[in-house]
């Protein structure tokens, strides 16, 4: 229309916030907690939401998503809490090793892709590992709602049950804890089984964990539409390689350790973005021309779009072969 | 600011008239001498001073008179106002948004005073002044959507987002052009927008929801819809059909100017932060025929639009047996001078119209 145009801006809307406490949790996993540096109330959030936090890394910037864990009713404070992972390309090591209280950070606002359907009668919860931390906010949500949930929770261990004793010591008859070291399991087949109609189901976890949950859903009869899942990926290191942008004509060179998106804003190119996880779909990218393998890594194009090589994710796929031109 | 609310109606005797303020304002849809469809969307972060994109809702000098409106088709119809089980957190969340937003914009007419669940809210105009419970529906008079959108104007869709996927699934709606939420409700974005000519083949509707599924906490955004409309009915429902349709065969050559109305929809998307849902309030403007030709970019502007719209379009909007009516009217308002880009009236570098 015209009236006032202005262009959008890639990624969300931002807010500054200071650290206000790190909690370590375990071997694995620490808890950040944040108040706005203008000392104003965050916005309410939706159970489920993520944000990303930017970091600056030695001049590097950084841009991470995690799951919100805090209560949302809680606009005093958001918190996430990051398992460290050492094979990575470092944004939680980053986290784990630099980030005090009292540090300043960049926070997008909150995005849901993983919302809890409201229309549910009950809530199946389902959590591998640090796969828990959208279920804390959810838990907090329907508490407050008066909704209708259990939770079902494997680990690797009893110390690396993160969150595992206080859940279990504030609602003792709705979580259930699995330790892979004890060989426990969850009886998924058993729990689908018995559920009322109206239940939807959750998961959040490892890729693996997410596949049997929806793949054993419908073994049983159960509606796509009441399966929900969440897995960020994080973009993997993989061979370097160039790339030509057609519409800002300059060829960008990809390093090993950096996602495609990543060396696209590094040249100062303003790329859509969100959750940079493969899972929005906000930096889809049309691909001009190529000659080479695309490795697709990306859970928002389908298997035909795949097979095409039109379209490309850049936040987690990448390439290799001798040209690929990019619409951007 | 301080705003002189107009007594007036919109039905019956058809008091309703814009001042020359509101002319100037009027969201004037067109930005060149064409039109097609397009998603034409742009963020919601404000517009300039005094313009109906300034505040994130705009209060207007028709609001009581609007209001009272609202109420009168309520009275008569309460399934103009709906809302599924699910969606009464939206309901919390559109009523919050709109309390912060219009007593932050507007602080001499609304007052919100918040201690924890404990809400005062305070509405000058409409002379409201009541203590409530956030979140706890038993300490308002009806349910929060309901009660906030009887205090606000235009029309409200609550859309619920599933898989991908967005559903009407709570509305008030009272200000249409010929829609029905009571038909609509429980619908997807496709099925709802079913009936829309040739833009479904031109790919609108997917691009449009792909848009509106991305939009996100803190980045509302806002686009233009528009219609026509004989004498300055808000109601024109499906439901009273009877009452409005036969009004379309009432235009003469002299009373064109004063009943035909252009009518101007400002659709803005916002994310409702706790519930996940978005809410699509649809603002209705209304201008007569010979207040817009008084800007002279406009009119020239309105003639050329109408003149070249095609069939379907004309049809769609139900103006198609007016036009040649219209166009009579308009053309004695278009002197086939050149018109500047944009919207604005530009009033003071577009010539007067040449006779």
């Amino acid at each position: 229309m015209t009236a006032a145009p202005r262009k959008t801006k890639a990624g969300a809307e931002k807010i500054d916030v200071t650290v206000s406490a790190v909690v370590p949790l375990n071997d694995l996993v620490t808890r950040f907690e944040f108040r706005r540096t203008d000392g104003g109330a965050f916005p309410p959030f939706s159970a489920g939401s993520h944000t990303v936090v930017e970091m600056n890394d030695g001049g590097r910037t950084r841009l991470n998503p995690y799951s919100l864990m805090s209560d949302p009713a809680d606009t005093s404070t958001y918190a996430i809490s990051v398992r460290r992972d050492d094979e990575g390309r470092g944004g939680s090591l980053y986290m784990h090793n630099n980030v005090r209280p009292g540090d300043r950070l960049t926070l997008s606002y909150p995005v849901n892709l993983f919302p809890i359907d409201l229309r549910g009668h009950k809530h199946v919860f389902l959590a591998g590992g640090i796969g828990i931390t959208p279920f804390m906010a959810m838990i907090a949500h329907l508490e407050r709602m008066g909704g209708a949930w259990e939770l079902h929770y494997a680990c690797r261990s009893k110390a690396l049950a993160t969150y595992a004793d206080d859940l279990t010591r504030a609602h003792p008859s709705r979580v259930h804890v699995y330790y892979d070291d004890q060989d426990q399991r969850i009886a998924l087949e058993d729990l689908l089984d018995g559920q009322p109609l109206g239940t939807h189901v959750y998961v959040c976890g490892p890729g693996g964990m997410i596949e049997w949950v929806h793949r054993t859903a419908a073994a049983h009869g159960w509606p796509e539409e009441n399966v929900h899942s969440e897995e960020f990926l994080a973009p993997q290191p993989g061979k370097p390689f160039e790339v030509y942008l057609c519409k800002s004509d300059i060829t960008v060179h990809v390093g090993e350790n950096e996602s495609l998106l990543e060396a696209i804003e590094r040249c100062g190119v303003d790329a859509p973005f969100l959750c940079r996880g493969g899972a929005c779909g906000q930096c889809e990218t049309d691909v001009l021309e190529a000659d080479g393998t695309f490795e697709h890594r990306d859970h928002w194009l389908d298997e035909d779009e795949h097979a095409g090589g039109r379209k490309i994710m850049p936040c987690v796929s990448r390439f290799t072969g001798k040209k690929l031109v990019l619409d951007r | 600011m301080t705003i002189q609310f107009n007594e007036e109606t919109f039905r019956d005797d058809y008091s309703f008239r814009n001042s020359d303020r509101a002319i100037r304002r009027f969201p004037f849809p067109f930005h060149e001498d064409s039109y097609m469809y397009s998603v034409n969307m742009e963020q919601h972060q404000g517009g300039p001073a005094g313009s109906v994109y300034e505040m994130r809702f705009d209060v207007d000098e028709h609001y009581v008179a609007e209001m009272q409106d609202r109420a009168i088709v309520l009275a008569e119809d309460p399934l103009r106002c709906q809302s599924l089980p699910h969606m009464t957190l939206a309901g919390w969340d559109t009523l919050e948004l709109i309390m912060v937003s219009k007593s932050e914009d507007y602080p001499d007419l609304f007052e919100l005073h918040r201690d924890g669940d404990r809400w005062r809210w305070i509405n000058k105009p409409l002379g409201i002044d009541h203590t409530f419970t956030f979140l706890d529906e038993t300490t308002l008079p009806c349910g929060p959507l309901e009660y906030i959108t009887r205090q606000a104007q235009g029309d409200f869709a609550v859309l619920d987002q599933r898989g991908d996927m967005l559903y009407m699934d709570a509305g008030m709606v009272t200000t249409q052009a010929d829609w029905s939420l009571d038909f609509d409700i429980g619908m997807d974005f496709f099925e709802w927008h079913a009936p829309v000519p040739l833009a479904h083949e031109m790919g609108i509707f997917k691009r449009a929801l792909k848009f509106l599924l991305n939009i996100r906490q803190g980045s509302p955004a806002r686009r233009l819809n528009w219609t026509m409309t004989v004498n300055p009915r808000l109601d024109t429902s499906p439901e009273n059909y009877h009452n409005w349709g036969v009004q379309k065969s009432t235009l003469t050559p002299e009373n064109i100017g004063a009943k035909q109305h252009l009518r101007v929809e400002l659709q803005t998307f916002y994310r409702l932060p706790r519930s996940n849902a978005l809410l699509f309030p649809i603002r209705c403007y209304l201008i007569a025929f010979q207040d817009l030709v008084t800007i002279p970019k406009w009119g020239r502007r309105l003639h050329r639009v109408i003149r070249d719209l095609p069939e379907e379009l004309a049809d769609y909007k139900g103006f198609i047996a007016n036009r040649p009516l219209m166009l009579e009217y308009l053309s004695r308002h278009d002197d086939g001078l050149p018109t500047s880009p944009g919207v604005w009236p530009d009033l003071e570098t577009e010539p007067p119209l040449q006779t």
